[in-house]
């Protein structure tokens, strides 16, 4: 068995896959549904695999496995639900670990999901070589093109990466000779025939592959030899992975690309306007967890309360609930996700909206404590509480979420909230838990965040850069031609230097050498009176250098930068 | 009707719940706070009385303090602490105060916390009776003991003078200067210096505040030794409380709960191991099973159309009189009843399942059937459990909720553990049997069914004959002592061996001694009662009506896996949408799945950064091929390629942001860093 193969099994057999009991297989062929294969082509090595597992199996694993079946068992795991809610894929599925891989990768995997027609699970080897020559072959860099190429190279190297096939120690003559070939494949160019090339991938691909799963079984010591090699390459792996600072990653940037940046109104309408796919299956099933508003209703008056959780937004069908059934009762809807929410915010509403008390309180807990002491006197006081993201930036800290969790144990306070953050449950210890009483209830909806996610400032929408670059213009237009070529001198010089990570700024004295140069002042008072106005508007900073000279420095990102020279360049 | 069922849901959720307190209450702790009580009118006393023992406490200033070992599942404490705290103000003292750790970072607002609460108690006795004692703001009294005591000496002043008149019955409870208890719920978890300080500055005013401390522990009584040096431990006079074990309280529960059959309401097996696995595997909280419980309760008669008739068997007649043909409509679709309709002969076949009055009738009498079912159910479980809890290595579990589990299971005699059982009853000694038969014998007197009689008859006499064994025995063995000097006489060779030959002969086919077929016969009787009592609920007609039995439900309200949703969700969106389109076998995802399972799928090859530009690419490369199957490199302007879908895959990935996949990186330009390790 080759190595990195190898690799794969042994994670495989820790998620309880490979348990010698047919039962158990069909059980997981049929119910985890989740199983992922990237590659067809591994399946079958992957089955072949698996019959040796089953001989080479020792009783102590098996006895493991068992072991473990029974736990899983008798947390009711296993108990027969295929109408349940997809909570039947057992943890080792969710939370694996995996060699990391390398950058490219990704298109491997995204030409392979485009090429994978939809019903047909054989890969189609006649199929690839044909739509490579259909490629123009005067195209330069087609970007699709490249990532087919890549992609193909890419499936002749092993999925390890180097470093983990050296330390393997059992020579493998068909793993090597991949090594070299790709070795050879990554220094082919572009200039070469492309059609021949896929050609001959496409052809050696298959038999290198079964070569491998064909290899003569090890025997059973150095089967469990390389089991405990590989246990220990998985942590070395994790502790090499985020040791070094070295990221395997391309270095292209949006940048290059030459894209524009989108400002948050145009995405927001953009995204308006696109149509939601599957909107016919969302619907159905938002209609099946609205049905289910009643029993929410019912549960929450018992002394329960609802939190809510799985893919999509909650949010509209939490807006559903409210409108449908708390219409003519007192309650209150808090945005979590909205970036200035604060605890104290939400007990002010309730002080000062439900129970009418304006005054000022020292700590949250004061006042907690008066809404606790209000509620239990008058037992006719109820209120609905409905909180959209409660595992929010603003939320999820320890006093927060105390202070909530306090709030919702009241009887007379009926909490139903959303959480989203895969580590969400993480807030809530065992105190906290007892003290909201939970009920869970999944509501996958697949809807997008669209509100949820307005707010966040997103990696590619950038919210502070398009206001800078409008708020500079703003200003600058107000300025005097001088004041404006002073501007622009500190920033071309600022892009110039922009490759350097340290440039400390330009200093004063330098700048005012310039200045002079380009006769936009007379003197070192004209420039520093102009600084100053600069600095009042927050367009640049000033840092003392280690030796004492000042530093100008525009604190504003190049590409903002960038844009803004243009801007400039185009208006004079 | 959901109006209706969901009222009388209620009904008999208040009245469940309220027995669940009452029995917390009573039955649980008890032995614990009995002893507490105790503590603290002896400690207290000595302050009245001023004995020469108080004395030489004073002498060290000694605060009694009670260190309450209450085990690890912190969430029940706080009940436990409220029934200490109201028994307390019951019985000994008015002035209690509890402080929590997350309170009192420091020493001051320790004092603020304990000052605010104990004059508060005091307003609140008082404001009724004085218009005149003037609302004490906690803010403006200066937070000090010197205050503390004060106002000890103003309020047992006050209330000395007080005696006579309408106040009496109030204050008749307490002593004439109650003790100020402080109990501090979570010991580990006060930073030692506060405790340090308190204990040391109290100590030093325990001459005019009679304090005792009570101190809440979780893990061991060594903590307090570890919290607090030797020189302020030594200010302390320590007594040990235990609590009992959250194992023994949750026996206690399922006895009151479970096995009784004053409830109509019933945990099918399935329900029942949940519950208990989340007790033994997650929490160790009674609390928590207690609300698995009543969601159970909840969930019966909101989704069970058929609960109506699960009531008190004095309704039943009522209830089953007022059906309406929808409902025994529902009755006749229980499987349950189905198989019993398949059993019966056909022209009953007929009534039944046309006739609603015919059909009326008979359900009332399966619904007693049912009633008297349980009720023998629960005393012939408890006759086992004598025998099965006493037998070497417990083959059917040492608790009796085991082997409650077993029996609704299956047919419990079906079991290999039962054989085993059945087999090393067979060798049990005299002695033991006979307790057991004794203890058998109280169980089915007391039990309210009264089909026992012949039973306990049974068992009875099988106690006279163990009784006449006794007699028969000692003979017996006057007859072997005979035989033994028959051989002693005898001393040739040949004869003796000849003897001895004989002997083993005799020995080995002999038959059983009268005690062993005794024993025997006693198995085998309770063998005999097992199989006619303890059938699995499941094979009860119309057991769908009284027990509980969807696990899964449960399970996904309480021992909910979010992360498995999401993980379902991204990896196999057609769990949940159902379009063929998304349909593919082999375990991938179809390149028509929702952007944000194409763009999770596409990060999940990556290591720990992720360049943007390149997710981009992949993304617009699957999203193509999706669109256009045929022309997947058509397109030759690379930056058409990339805008066309740079939307989608924006909002896409502040989504994976959202829920806490990937982070924005300053790393690298234009990166976004993993926040989760691996995948598959």
């Amino acid at each position: 068995m080759s190595g990195p193969e190898g690799t794969r099994s042994g994670r495989r057999s820790l998620q309880l896959k490979f348990v010698p009991d047919e039962e158990v297989l069909r059980h997981i062929t049929d119910d985890s549904g989740t199983k992922v294969r990237k590659d067809k082509a591994q399946l079958s090595v992957s089955v072949k695999r698996f019959v040796k597992k089953l001989e080479d199996i020792s009783d102590n694993e098996a006895q493991e496995i068992l072991e473990e079946k029974n736990y899983v068992a008798a947390l009711g795991i296993c108990a027969q639900d295929p109408v349940g809610n997809g909570t039947n894929v057992s943890g080792g599925e969710v939370y694996s670990f995996q060699t990391p891989k390398r950058s490219s990768k990704m298109a491997e995997l995204a030409s392979e999901l485009a090429q994978t027609p939809e019903k047909d699970v054989v890969p189609d080897h006649s199929k690839c070589p044909e739509k490579m020559a259909k490629t123009p072959q005067s195209s330069k860099h087609s970007s699709s093109n490249k990532v087919q190429q890549r992609s193909k190279k890419k499936e002749f190297l092993s999925t390890t990466p180097y470093r983990l096939r050296k330390r393997l120690a059992a020579p493998d003559p068909c793993l090597e000779s991949e090594s070299e070939y790709s070795a050879s494949c990554s220094e082919e160019e572009d200039e070469e025939d492309q059609k021949e090339v896929s050609a001959a991938l496409s052809g050696q691909k298959t038999p290198g592959q079964t070569k491998a799963a064909s290899t003569p079984p090890p025997r059973n010591s150095l089967a469990k030899k390389n089991k405990e090699e590989k246990m220990g390459n998985l942590v070395e792996e994790y502790f090499e992975a985020h040791s070094s600072s070295k990221v395997l990653t391309s270095d292209r940037t949006l940048q290059k690309l030459r894209k524009r940046r989108l400002d948050q109104q145009t995405l927001h309408d953009l995204l308006k306007k696109a149509p939601l796919a599957y909107a016919a299956e969302i619907r159905d099933l938002n209609k099946q967890h609205e049905s289910l508003f009643s029993k929410w209703m019912l549960q929450l008056h018992l002394g329960f309360n609802i939190v809510l959780y799985g893919l999509g937004s909650k949010r509209d069908l939490l807006e559903k609930f409210r409108t449908s059934l708390l219409q003519n009762s007192v309650h209150l809807v808090v945005n979590g996700y909205f970036p200035s929410i604060t605890v104290r915010s939400i007990l002010n509403s309730i002080t000062e909206e439900v129970l009418d008390y304006i005054g000022t309180f020292r700590s949250p807990r004061d006042q907690l404590e008066f809404i606790i002491k209000r509620f239990k006197e008058d037992s006719s006081l109820e209120l609905y509480v409905l909180i959209h993201n409660l595992d929010s930036q603003m939320l999820r800290g320890e006093r927060s979420q105390q202070i909530l969790a306090q709030l919702s144990s009241l009887p007379s306070i009926y909490l139903i909230a959303s959480i989203d953050h895969i580590n969400a449950p993480l807030m809530w210890d065992q105190a906290k838990l007892s003290l909201y009483n939970w009920l869970w209830y999944e509501t996958t909806t697949f809807s997008p965040y669209v509100e949820e996610t307005s707010y966040e400032n997103s990696l590619l929408v950038q919210q502070s850069g398009s206001l800078a670059l409008s708020s500079l213009m703003h200003v600058l237009h107000s300025l005097t031609l001088n004041a404006r070529g002073i501007f622009r001198l500190l920033a071309q010089h600022q892009l110039e230097k922009k490759d350097n990570p340290s440039y400390p700024g330009l200093s004063f004295q330098d700048f005012y050498q310039q200045c002079r140069e380009a006769f936009l002042v007379n003197s070192d008072l004209t420039l520093r009176a102009q600084l100053t106005e600069f600095r009042d508007h927050k367009l640049i900073r000033t840092k003392r250098g280690a030796d004492g000279v000042e530093y100008l420095l525009i604190p504003v990102d190049d590409s903002t930068l960038t844009h803004f020279l243009e801007k400039e360049n185009e208006d004079v | 009707s959901h109006l209706d069922l969901s009222g009388k849901c209620l009904q008999v959720f208040c009245k469940l719940r309220r027995k669940n307190r009452n029995s917390h209450e009573h039955y649980l702790n008890k032995q614990l706070l009995d002893n507490l009580l105790s503590f603290l009118s002896r400690s207290h006393s000595e302050f009245q009385e001023k004995t020469t023992e108080w004395t030489c406490k004073m002498k060290f200033r000694e605060i009694p303090t009670a260190a309450l070992v209450l085990g690890v599942n912190v969430t029940d404490h706080d009940l436990t602490f409220r029934g200490l705290s109201d028994v307390l103000q019951d019985s000994i003292t008015p002035y209690i105060a509890l402080l929590e750790a997350k309170d009192c970072p420091g020493i001051k607002n320790l004092m603020q916390k304990l000052m605010g609460q104990l004059m508060n108690c005091d307003i609140d006795v008082d404001t009724l009776e004085d218009e005149d004692c003037v609302q004490v703001s906690q803010n403006r009294i200066r937070c000090s003991m010197s205050s503390l005591i004060s106002w000890y000496e103003s309020v047992t002043k006050k209330t000395d003078s007080e005696t006579p008149s309408k106040k009496r019955s109030s204050s008749s409870r307490h002593w004439k200067s109650p003790p100020v208890v402080v109990i501090f719920k979570d010991m580990e978890s006060f930073t030692t210096k506060v405790l340090q300080d308190f204990i040391v500055i109290s100590s030093q005013h325990i001459l005019e505040l009679p304090l005792v401390l009570i101190f809440g522990i979780a893990t061991s009584p060594m903590i307090i030794h570890r919290l607090l040096p030797h020189s302020v431990s030594s200010l302390l006079c320590i007594e040990l409380f235990q609590s009992i074990s959250c194992k023994e309280h949750l026996s206690t529960i399922i006895d009151k709960l479970l096995l009784t059959s004053r409830f109509p309401f019933k945990l099918g097996e399935k329900v029942l191991q949940v519950l208990i696995n989340i007790f033994l595997y997650h929490d160790f909280s009674v609390q928590n099973f207690i609300k698995g419980f009543q969601l159970c309760i909840v969930e019966h008669f909101y989704s069970q159309p058929l609960s109506v008739l699960c009531c008190q068997l004095v309704d039943v007649k009522k209830r089953v009189i007022s059906l309406s043909h929808e409902q025994c409509e529902n009755i006749r679709r229980l499987p349950s009843f189905r198989r019993y309709v398949e059993k019966q002969e056909a022209g009953k076949q007929i009534a039944l399942l046309t006739n609603d009055t015919f059909l009326k009738e008979d359900t009332e009498s399966l619904l007693k059937d049912l009633h008297v079912y349980h009720e023998n159910y629960v005393s012939i479980l408890r006759c086992l459990h004598v025998f099965t809890s006493s037998l070497p290595k417990y083959p059917l579990g040492k608790q009796i909720r085991e082997l409650h589990c077993a029996c609704l299971e299956n047919r419990v005699w079906e079991t290999e553990e039962y054989e085993s059982s059945l087999q090393l009853a067979r060798m049990l000694n005299k002695t033991d049997l006979v307790t057991m038969l004794q203890q058998c014998v109280e169980i089915l007197t007391s039990s309210s069914g009264k089909q026992f009689d012949k039973t306990v008859e049974k068992l009875k006499e099988f106690l006279t004959q163990f009784q006449n064994l006794e007699a028969e025995a000692s003979q017996e063995r006057d007859v072997s002592v005979l035989s033994q000097k028959e051989l002693q006489k005898k001393t040739d060779l040949y004869h003796l061996q000849k003897t001895l030959l004989e002997l083993k002969e005799s020995r080995r086919s002999k038959k059983l001694t009268k005690f062993e077929v005794l024993r025997f016969e006693v198995v085998d009787y309770m063998d005999s009662l097992v199989r006619k009592y303890l059938v699995p609920a499941d094979d009860r007609t119309l057991h769908e009506i009284v027990y509980f039995n969807a696990a899964n439900v449960l399970r996904g309200h309480l021992n909910a896996a979010p992360r498995t949703a999401l993980h379902t969700a991204l990896n196999n969106p057609h769990w949940y949408l159902k379009n063929q389109a998304l349909k593919c076998d082999g375990g991938s995802i179809s390149n028509k799945a929702p952007d944000i399972c194409i763009v999770y799928k596409l990060h999940l090859e990556c290591g720990r950064l992720i360049n943007l530009v390149d997710w981009l690419e992949a993304f617009s490369t699957v999203v193509t091929a999706a669109e256009e199957p045929n022309a997947v490199a058509a397109s030759s302007d690379q930056m058409d390629d990339i805008i066309q879908y740079p939307f989608s895959f924006l909002s896409t990935v502040s989504e994976l942001e959202l829920l806490g996949f990937i982070k924005p990186s300053k790393q690298k330009t234009d990166h976004v860093a993993r926040l989760t390790w691996g995948g598959c």
